[in-house]
């Protein structure tokens, strides 16, 4: 076991030393015209080679850190709390959301308008994770390329909006439907793989749908995206200092008050805000239904699933489809807040980004979901100096989870169902 | 109502199932009886649409289904338990016979999301119907436990009442004693009786063990090394001279 071990180490450490050194030792210089290549200093040297010996001593003591690991939930104080009975919990939940939703609304008109931009930004990624949710944690597809749906809805309503001047309201469900159509195209040759190979494919035609946008330059201005992307109205009133089109009011001169810049970004939020409740509550009554028990159960057993009459490929489709939706629709609210939109904002970080809420809230929960948004989009804001670092905390953050608390943050709790004895 | 002519299924080079002929008619108990590796397994794999048989007619109810999908044949009215049970371990056990009654609620997503009235009926009489089997199967009280929890007993009785919310005509069981005790085993040998008795499904049974189904059974086919060995009556199967060869020559 030790000397399985310490060679295990030892390959390790090596590994580390051969894949540092070329891409942290090695430096291009310009010489004139000509590139040349130029050795490491010695900090480097030393820095990559410290690395390697750390590598070297954790893997050595792996087992027993991991066993050390393992022991934290014991530390959790909450850890041995009797459950609360159900009738309180269920109670207490509601009030608790009801609470939330609450603050939520009028806590804008109190902070600065960066703080609500970026709340908006918070709650489209709760959109975002509650629909790719349906996907992974109920439905138990390892999708790598939701992105690619967020994108479909942003284009849609850019490309609409320039070329035919449709509205956001308009494109608000044309774009969540556009996005379940691809979801329905993409998923139907992808339901066959499972795992691994689902996530590389999903992975696939997530870069597919991105390099896509990034050539058609014709249609979708390539690299250079697309801007002027209208702000919503509200019942024709708009939230510019003047009105852009035809038959449209504005807002402040309509109710007689000072323009100002923050009336857009708090209804922009507000909206957002709307639509999130819309999208948590249409999917948490999905789970309820037969739809979303079929999610489950494929997941869980698909052999038994089948042999009940579930068809495999209608289950695992409406799972696709429906979390495309979502992602349409948070893809149709990002394009009208950033007002521009380009490739850059749908590469696979992205999708990555969302599966970490996923993961981290605990696949299936939907309160876990939106603690994790919040938590994953607001704490690089607040540590912007450490920004460089942030792939690295997030790796490590996800490493820990999967050891110490595999099922989430909040893992998801079945609900309770009351049966009457039948006679 | 089920009519098997000349099975056979065959992986690579080994012939798992020969020629096996079997049927089941309305209001009937029939076993499928074998040593371990007969090929009883691979004849219900078959026969619910697992695997394609590279021969015979499998005719349910007038119709051919030899090759259909498994979830269309189980749709027809013919649903199976497994050997090692399969249940839907992270779900509640009552969710567990929810997922079965799909068919039963199969409206559209709308109706559901806005709780339609006739939405709601129907969702109520799956629930009705949930409860009154888990009733049946002693498992009411659990009904909000993750099924992955109950014991081994009880998941073996969820396993049948999953399949008999779906209202079959046929309940084929794969070896449904299996890791019971005596006093379990007797029990379920009541509960398949009274399914034929008091509900009117016909049941195809796989046993290793013959001394369980010999009361039970209107029938039985014995196979061995994927061959049909013998089949009638119990007592006509338990007097055939194959049959007690192959059973003294196993033990
Ligand atoms: N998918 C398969 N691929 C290859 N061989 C199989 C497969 N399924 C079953 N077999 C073989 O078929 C034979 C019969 O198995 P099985 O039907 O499980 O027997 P029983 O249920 O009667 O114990 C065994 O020899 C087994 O190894
Ligand atoms: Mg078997």
């Amino acid at each position: 076991m030790i000397a399985h071990n310490f060679k295990h180490a030892l390959f390790c450490a090596v590994v580390t030393m051969v894949v540092a050194y070329p891409i942290l030792g090695l430096n291009l210089v310009a010489r004139g015209t000509r590139v040349g290549l130029e050795g490491a200093d010695t900090t480097t040297l030393v820095a990559i080679f410290v690395a390697a010996v750390v590598v070297f001593a954790f893997q050595l003591y792996r087992d027993t850190l991991m066993a050390a690991l393992g022991k934290l939930p014991k530390l959790n104080p909450l850890a041995h709390r009797e459950p609360m009975p159900q009738a309180k919990r269920v109670k207490m939940e509601s009030w608790i959301l009801t609470g939330i939703i609450v603050l939520a609304l009028f806590w804008p008109f109190f902070v600065s308008r960066g703080s609500v931009d970026l709340a908006t930004l918070v709650l489209i990624y709760v959109m975002l994770a509650l629909g790719l949710n349906v996907v992974v944690g109920l439905a138990g597809l390892l999708d790598l390329g939701y992105v690619a749906f967020y994108a479909v809805g942003a284009y849609t309503f850019a490309l609409l909006s320039q070329y035919m001047g449709i509205s956001f309201w308009m494109a608000l469900p044309l774009g969540a439907l556009l996005a379940a159509l691809f979801g329905l195209v993409l998923g139907f040759p992808v339901l066959r793989l499972r795992g691994d190979y689902l996530a590389i494919v999903t992975l696939g035609f997530g870069e597919i749908i991105r390099i896509l946008l990034n050539n058609w330059t014709a249609v979708t201005g390539g690299p250079n995206g697309i801007g002027g992307i209208p702000e919503p109205t509200l019942f024709g009133m708009e939230f510019g200092r003047r009105v852009k089109e035809e038959g449209n009011t504005s807002f402040h001169e309509t109710f007689g008050i000072a323009y100002s810049g923050e009336h857009k970004v708090i209804f922009l939020y507000l909206i957002a805000l709307v639509l999130a409740v819309i999208t948590a509550l249409v999917i948490r009554r999905l789970m309820r239904m037969p739809v979303g028990r079929a999610w489950e159960a494929l997941r869980e057993d698909e052999i038994a699933a089948r042999s009940l009459g579930l068809s495999r490929t209608a289950v695992k489709l409406s799972a696709f489809t429906i979390g495309a939706f979502f992602a349409g629709f948070a893809g149709t609210v990002f394009a009208s807040k950033q007002g521009f939109i380009s490739p850059e904002s749908f590469v696979f970080l992205e999708s990555a980004i969302i599966l970490a809420i996923v993961v981290l809230g605990g696949m299936g929960s939907q309160l876990g979901v939106v603690l994790a948004a919040i938590a994953v989009t607001i704490l690089p804001e607040l540590a912007r100096e450490f920004s460089d670092y942030r792939m690295l905390v997030f790796g490590a953050a996800m490493v820990l989870m999967m050891v110490w608390r595999p099922q989430g943050l909040m893992p998801m709790r079945r609900a309770h169902i009351e049966l009457k004895r039948q006679e | 109502m089920l009519d098997v002519q000349n099975l056979s299924m065959r992986f690579g080079g080994l012939l798992a199932v020969d020629q096996v002929s079997l049927d089941v008619q309305e209001h009937e108990i029939v076993s499928v009886i074998g040593p371990n590796g007969a090929g009883k397994t691979t004849v219900f794999n078959c026969l619910s649409g697992f695997y394609t048989p590279t021969g015979g007619k499998i005719v349910f109810e007038g119709q051919e289904v030899q090759g259909k999908p498994d979830y269309k044949i189980s749709r027809l009215g013919m649903v199976r338990t497994f050997q090692h049970v399969r249940l839907f371990n992270q779900m509640s056990v009552v969710e567990n016979l929810l997922v079965a009654q799909h068919r039963h609620l199969n409206t559209n997503l709308l109706s559901g999301l806005i709780k339609t009235p006739n939405y709601r009926e129907r969702e109520q009489k799956s629930l009705d119907r949930a409860a009154y089997w888990l009733d049946r199967v002693g498992l009411l009280d659990l009904a909000n436990r993750d099924a992955g929890n109950l014991a081994y007993g009880q998941q073996r009785r969820l396993e049948i009442a999953r399949c008999m919310v779906t209202e079959p005509k046929l309940l084929m069981l794969d070896e449904p004693a299996a890791g019971l005790n005596p006093a379990e085993t007797k029990n379920l040998n009541q509960l398949i009786v009274s399914l034929k008795e008091d509900y009117h499904v016909s049941v195809l049974l796989i046993e290793h063990d013959m001394s369980l189904v010999m009361d039970i059974s209107d029938r039985i086919t014995v196979i061995n090394q994927g061959r049909p060995l013998a089949s009638g009556t119990p007592s006509e199967v338990r007097e055939n001279d194959d049959v007690i060869k192959a059973y003294l020559g196993e033990a």
